[in-house]
């Protein structure tokens, strides 16, 4: 049976802290299979909405699906109840997100980093995780630094292990928040090349990988995604196609934040 | 200073002693510390209070009086130990309620970021605190830990007020047998400070190595 | 055994009376502890070697080793070089001896939280060093040690207890002569447990208040 349900479903989402509203009644749906592209200013909401989809934060009112699950929640009869911890984490166990600070565990190598979660979490073979730790690390080009602690590697040596490491849990969708953002500009280039290697089936056998990308890096965005959407003041100002929204955006909002960007 | 010598063989026994207690206390520090601390971090109100009613009390009277209600209304109540066991367990339990702070704030100190990243990876909670943030909090914790060492040593000083014959109470006897009052608490006071020293340096060394880098202290122009 | 509250109630007033000296030998011996510390403090930071070294031993010596010990030791040794006074003074004095290594630590992490830039700058401006130190240094320095100077605080008053070893009449004191009188021990402990407790607790969270209020103010 061919999978219908869509990679990451949001239903009429809110999300405020304290008196901001981050998240003002979202609606996503994305399918699987796409590279959406997530742009707008900082604060309109980009970072909080990939959080929701791990459940780093929780809603405050609406639904989260992953494919087709309910993630957070379960049904009881006709109400929404908080999902307990073992199957929020079956629900989640399809996600894997890369951070923008990269967030690598200081006090173990490279290859340590990778193989920890498959380890005790899928419950793999030790020379199963590492094996397979080995060939992620070869794929992102760091295969000279699996005995590496983070403290000798660059930030985008960092960040490539960082995504090696979420692949490492075979994940269906992928996050990226703003990953090259605290990069200096030398090394952004090699992160991209990755991540448009994981776009184009290249790093994954089975191809097909559903990503949502929130970035600054308008070219890179155009480059890789199907679909991109622009987000302002908590809400989807914008949802079309990257030769629309680079070239043609139908919003004046969108064309007043392409023309600060782009200015440069 | 020859009339110093003799005073030494009493006075070390009175130490060794007071080492065994601070050792003793120490070791009860650290599970104390980690269970009250670990407590305190809990969702659910039931576990938090008990570690919080706790830690309070301890820190809230004195040792001194820790000791007292410990040596003499315990028994009272049925539960007899001998006056060292009570000292070892009374500045065990105190240094673990201080500890306790000490395990919660290097704890919480450990950045977000990590907490993030072991979620997304789908590590469940206890496996996060075993495996990432415990393994960071507790090179924080090192150098609190020490100077709480260096507070049960001095606190053993006051076990000698239930009759335990450790280095203060050695000093207070020969004080009374021999008149030489100064010397005798000179040397006691340096005898403590001996004992202390190592872990003293432990606790700066350990302080170095976390703060190398700052930028801290005045220019000299 | 259980808790005689008619006797609790009867040695009550004698207990809360003795606890004005636990009061009194806090307050004189912080006083007396903050004004050591900063001399120690300002010995410490000092460009002649010689006083810094000084400093730094005492602070070392004094903060390591027991109270206790150096209380007996002023208690009995004082009168020897002609200083006679009654044990409350001895006490406040030990107090604020002792504490003083405290304090002149909390005095030196102040000064050294303060960004080395600021030295830089206002060396930069030609500030005269004195003038560095009262206008630019010192306003900065002394915000964060609140709250730790606060905190020795409520540990001399806990520690005053260890005045009664030198027959001072304050809380512990009374409390442990009632019991030597009345062969109860259970209902004076607590009593003076429970004071201690009260203070502390309150203690802290005056002080939490205070962070509170600095940090608005100043952060």
């Amino acid at each position: 049976m061919i999978e219908e349900n869509a990679a990451v479903r949001l239903t009429a989402v809110r999300k405020a802290f304290g008196q901001h509203v981050v998240l003002d009644g979202v609606d996503l749906e994305v399918p699987l299979g796409q590279k959406l592209a997530v742009i707008g200013r900082s604060g309109s909401g980009k970072t909080t909405l990939l959080r929701l989809l791990l459940m780093l934060d929780r809603p405050d009112s609406g639904t989260v699906e992953v494919i087709g699950q309910l993630l957070g929640q379960k049904r009881v009869g006709d109400r929404l109840v908080k999902d307990d911890e073992q199957h929020l984490r079956k629900v989640r166990s399809n996600i894997g997100m890369v951070f923008q600070h990269f967030n690598l565990f200081p006090h173990m190598t490279a290859l340590q980093n990778i193989t920890e979660a498959p380890i005790h979490v899928l419950n793999q073979p030790v020379s199963d995780a590492r094996d397979h730790a080995r060939e992620l690390l070869g794929l992102v080009g760091l295969s000279s630094k699996a005995d590496s602690y983070p403290r000798q590697l660059s930030g985008g040596e960092q960040q490539r292990v960082a995504i090696a490491r979420a692949l490492a849990m075979k994940p269906r969708i992928m996050l990226f928040d703003e990953v090259t953002s605290a990069l200096d500009p030398e090394v952004i280039g090699e992160v991209l090349d990755v991540i448009r290697n994981l776009a184009r089936g290249d790093l994954t056998p089975e191809g097909g990988m559903t990503m949502i990308i929130v970035t600054h890096e308008m070219s890179f965005a155009r480059d890789i995604a199907d679909r991109v959407i622009f987000m302002d003041c908590g809400a989807i100002a914008e949802d079309a196609s990257p030769e629309v929204i680079f070239t043609n955006p139908q919003q004046e909002r969108t064309r007043s934040f392409l023309g600060s960007v782009l200015r440069r | 200073m020859a009339s110093l010598f003799h005073l030494l063989p009493t006075l070390l026994q009175g130490a060794a002693i007071t080492v065994v207690i601070t050792v003793g206390a120490v070791a009860l520090m650290v599970p104390v510390a980690f269970m009250a601390g670990l407590m305190r971090l809990s969702a659910t109100r039931l576990v938090r209070w008990p570690s919080v009613v706790f830690v309070e009390i301890f820190r809230g009277t004195s040792v001194l009086v820790q000791l007292f209600m410990f040596y003499y209304v315990l028994p009272l109540l049925g539960v007899a130990f001998d006056p060292t066991l009570t000292a070892v367990i009374v500045l065990g339990l105190n240094a673990g309620a201080y500890g306790s702070e000490v395990v919660r704030a290097a704890t919480t100190a450990v950045a977000r970021g990590q907490w993030d990243a072991a979620t997304a990876l789908n590590m469940p909670k206890w496996l996060t605190m075993r495996r990432v943030i415990l393994p960071q909090a507790i090179v924080m914790m090192l150098p609190s830990f020490g100077n709480l060492a260096v507070q049960a040593l001095k606190d053993t000083a006051l076990a000698s007020l239930i009759t335990i014959q450790e280095l203060a109470s050695n000093g207070r006897v020969l004080v009374s047998e021999t008149h030489q009052t100064g010397e005798v608490y000179i040397l006691v006071l340096v005898i403590y400070f001996i004992l202390a020293y190592p872990l003293i340096r432990l606790v700066r060394s350990i302080e170095r190595h976390v703060t190398r880098g700052m930028m801290l202290g005045p220019v000299k122009p | 055994m259980t808790f005689d509250v008619t006797y609790a109630m009867q040695i009550l007033p004698t207990l809360l009376s003795a606890s004005t000296v636990t009061f009194e030998a806090t307050v004189l011996g912080f006083i007396l502890a903050l004004g050591g510390g900063l001399v120690l403090a300002l010995m410490r930071v000092s460009s002649v070697r010689v006083l810094a070294r000084l400093a730094g031993w005492y602070i070392q010596c004094v903060r390591n080793t027991p109270f206790i010990i150096q209380l007996f030791f002023l208690f009995y040794v004082l009168p020897d070089y002609g200083v006679r006074v009654d044990a409350l003074t001895t006490g406040i004095i030990g107090l604020g001896l002792h504490f003083s290594s405290f304090t002149a630590e909390v005095y030196r992490a102040g000064i050294e939280g303060v960004p080395r830039g600021q030295w830089e700058a206002a060396v930069a401006l030609n500030l005269s060093v004195p003038r560095a130190w009262w206008r630019i240094i010192l306003p900065q320095a002394i915000v964060p040690i609140i709250p730790p100077l606060g905190n020795y605080l409520i540990g001399m008053f806990k520690d005053s207890a260890i005045l009664a070893t030198i027959s001072v009449t304050e809380l512990l004191g009374a409390g442990l002569s009632e019991a030597s009188l009345s062969f109860r021990y259970l209902e004076p402990l607590t009593i003076v447990g429970a004071v201690y407790l009260v203070f502390s607790l309150a203690g802290a969270a005056a002080i939490r208040r205070l962070e509170f209020l600095l940090a608005r103010r100043y952060a």
